[in-house]
């Protein structure tokens, strides 16, 4: 977390270069992470099927940079950089990828069903809004017994589409509850274009804020620096007592929707562009002037910390068949 | 002992179970003020303040739902749908994340959650406000399904529900609010889990749930008369059931009729039938037989509705065709 020193309104740049080096560091994790386990998957390493985040790092670091350890979050399918940058170590989630004992979820969730309780992950979801209600709940019982802490959702906008966003929303608002909503916008439900999902333009998504009277923060996602203080106003604002925070990143998926989607929907050119355009690790490289030999060092690191975890979860346990009924009930 | 009525033994246990510790609230549509469409929460508000009885908006999904979050963040809330054909609307809420959460996370979660709900026909409510779902939440893993038929089990029961650390789905029914029962002056928790012999008897075992029982109890008294023995059964917990106290009962009778006001086909009936076929299939001495509504929505017009669903007549009739084999 940034020191009180360090905040500053959305739009001021007000991050020290030395906190930008930390998120560069943990964005290029997430996303040599996210290399890795597409690399692992197309070996048949990996079982089930997977979504990366490559392209959206910045909102994972962004976000879970402006939040406390006891805050708590809720994420979508496509989960590994939430996990990631709320704080588990990619030891744990790459051992929950292997299906293994050692796993974050132990095993029992996968890829779609991170949880770590311990830095507030309170599980990724694999039902389209299907973390929201949950948020809300939790968020209510901060609120009821006047604790500090938010909650947070990640949803993309194709969730804003359910019925589920809708109640949820609308609930929070109504209770006044401390959550953020974060909307990572990628313009893609699955493999169906903006165009064909969502009745307003794709930028305009926020608006969908107003219908319930809520309080509205918007950022660029692809600039982690602009996320970062975009959810420490949020933050503030639920914490306020105001009320929850729709909170609107517009993000760029630069992969498909699922590890070995061919993305016969998708336009290769402007795919093409996006990759060098719309990178949030290469604008945030460019921003803060690495240097070859910094960035090399860097990638080092954390290459290393990803060869690491794929080692400590081959090393890992399988877990006993039988235990599959350890937890139905508890 | 006292004498509460079936809806004032819910409140008795939501009342105790309130003043008793902080992490328990109540929300649900029209709870507060209203008292709840069936009258349930009359006077909680009053005492508990509009911070722990919570009207809801119309929105079953978040209802469940955030009490899901509540429930993982240590509260222990109580949940109203106001009609069991509402939980439809709350299903993947339910069946995805509350049933779930759980094995999911490898036991680092646990959903402390009592959805309360009710339904029943009897009075012309029509196909959407008298289903009997429950045995849909049977086939979930993860939820326990309790219905209990009299006011003391109902409030015992409850009180277990509301301090079971799983997500429990109870089932009202709603003729059953007016009936008054006995039930001891300190309220006595009944464990999830346990079933109730109501009446004992030789010849024919009868396992019914809901209103049922009660017509079960009368097709039984009816039955003496004919010079059959009966005894009645409630399992009151669907999930976890009480294998050993039914299957025990069958073979000690060897006949067995299953009764409840859901649908026959893929009922819980269906689930009593395949269980104490495979435990006592050497003492059966005759076919079970299964009680429940006609394969039907609910129709309007009382004639239909009366006709559609089971009373104490159709389990008399199962009772004689189960001795009528031997």
């Amino acid at each position: 977390m940034a020191t009180v020193e360090e905040r500053a309104e959305p739009g001021r740049r007000g991050v020290s270069s030395e906190v930008l080096r930390g998120f560069f560091r943990e964005m290029l994790l997430i996303r040599r992470f996210e290399e890795k386990v597409e690399e692992r998957f197309r070996a048949g390493e990996l079982p089930g099927f997977l979504h990366v985040a490559i392209g959206q790092e910045a909102v994972a670091t962004g976000v879970c940079a402006a939040l406390a350890r006891e805050d708590v979050f809720a994420s979508t399918h496509r989960a590994h950089g939430h996990a990631i940058a709320k704080g588990t170590s990619v030891d744990k989630i790459m051992a929950e990828l292997y299906g293994k004992a050692e796993g974050c979820s132990g095993g029992y969730g996968g890829s779609m069903h991170l949880y770590d309780l311990e830095v507030g992950n309170l599980g990724a979801n694999a039902v389209v809004a299907g973390g929201l209600p949950g948020i809300v709940g939790a968020a209510l019982a901060f609120q009821m017994r006047e604790e500090k802490r938010v909650a947070v959702a990640f949803f993309g906008d194709g969730a804003t589409n359910t019925g589920t966003f809708h109640e949820s929303l609308n609930l929070a608002q109504l209770w006044k509850v401390p959550v953020i909503f974060v909307l990572e916008n990628n313009g893609w439900a699955e493999s169906t274009p903006a165009a064909q999902q969502l009745p307003l333009p794709v930028d305009q998504l926020g608006k969908r804020a107003a219908a319930f009277g809520m309080k509205l923060i918007e950022a660029d996602g692809q600039d982690v620096e602009a996320v970062y203080l975009a959810a420490l106003a949020a933050r503030d604002h639920a914490l306020a007592g105001k009320g929850p925070v729709l909170l609107h990143v517009r993000t760029f998926r630069l992969t498909g929707h699922f590890v070995g989607d061919p993305q016969v929907y998708r336009d290769r050119e402007a795919l093409k562009q996006e990759r060098e355009t719309k990178d949030p690790i290469r604008l945030l490289g460019a921003r803060l002037e690495l240097s070859d030999e910094d960035f090399a060092a860097i990638d080092a690191e954390v290459t290393a910390e990803v060869e690491a975890s794929v080692e400590f979860a081959r090393a890992g346990t399988d877990p006993k068949p039988e235990d599959a009924l350890k937890y139905v009930y508890a | 002992m006292r004498e509460l009525t079936y809806r004032e033994a819910v409140r008795d246990a939501l009342v105790r179970a309130l003043r008793r510790d902080e992490s328990v609230f109540v929300m649900g549509e029209d709870i507060a003020e209203m008292g709840g469409s069936m009258a349930v929460t009359q006077g909680l508000l009053e005492e508990f303040g509009p911070k722990r009885i919570r009207n809801t908006p119309i929105s079953e999904m978040a209802i469940v739902g955030s009490g899901i979050g509540a429930a993982i963040q240590g509260m222990r809330p109580v949940v109203e749908i106001m009609y069991e054909d509402f939980l439809t609307l709350s299903m993947e809420q339910l069946v995805n994340q509350a049933a779930k959460h759980r094995t999911m996370s490898g036991g680092q979660v646990k959903v402390p959650l009592t959805i309360r709900t009710q339904g029943g026909a009897g009075w012309s409510p029509g196909a959407q406000h008298a289903q009997q779902l429950e045995s849909w939440f049977v086939h979930v893993p993860g939820l326990k399904v309790v219905f209990p038929s009299t006011p003391e089990d109902v409030r015992g029961l409850l009180w277990s529900s509301i301090y079971d650390d799983n997500p429990v789905v109870f089932f009202e029914h709603r003729t059953l609010y007016p009936i008054k029962g006995q039930v001891p002056t300190e309220l006595e928790p009944i464990p999830l889990g346990k079933a109730r012999i109501h009446r004992v008897g030789e010849d024919v075992t009868v396992v019914a749930t809901g209103r049922l029982v009660h017509e079960a109890l009368q097709a039984a008294e009816a039955a003496e008369g004919e010079g059959i023995s009966v005894e009645v059964v409630d399992p009151r917990t669907l999930l976890p059931l009480d294998e050993e106290t039914i299957v025990g009962s069958v073979r000690k009778t060897t006949r067995c009729v299953t009764a409840h006001e859901a649908v026959t086909r893929g009922g819980f009936g269906a689930e009593l039938a395949a269980v104490i076929q495979h435990a006592a299939f050497d003492w059966l001495d005759a076919p079970i037989e299964r009680v429940g509504a006609k394969f039907s929505p609910l129709p309007f017009s009382p004639v239909m509705e009366q006709w559609v669903v089971p009373h104490a007549a159709d389990v008399l009739e199962a009772i004689r065709r189960t001795v009528a084999r031997s």
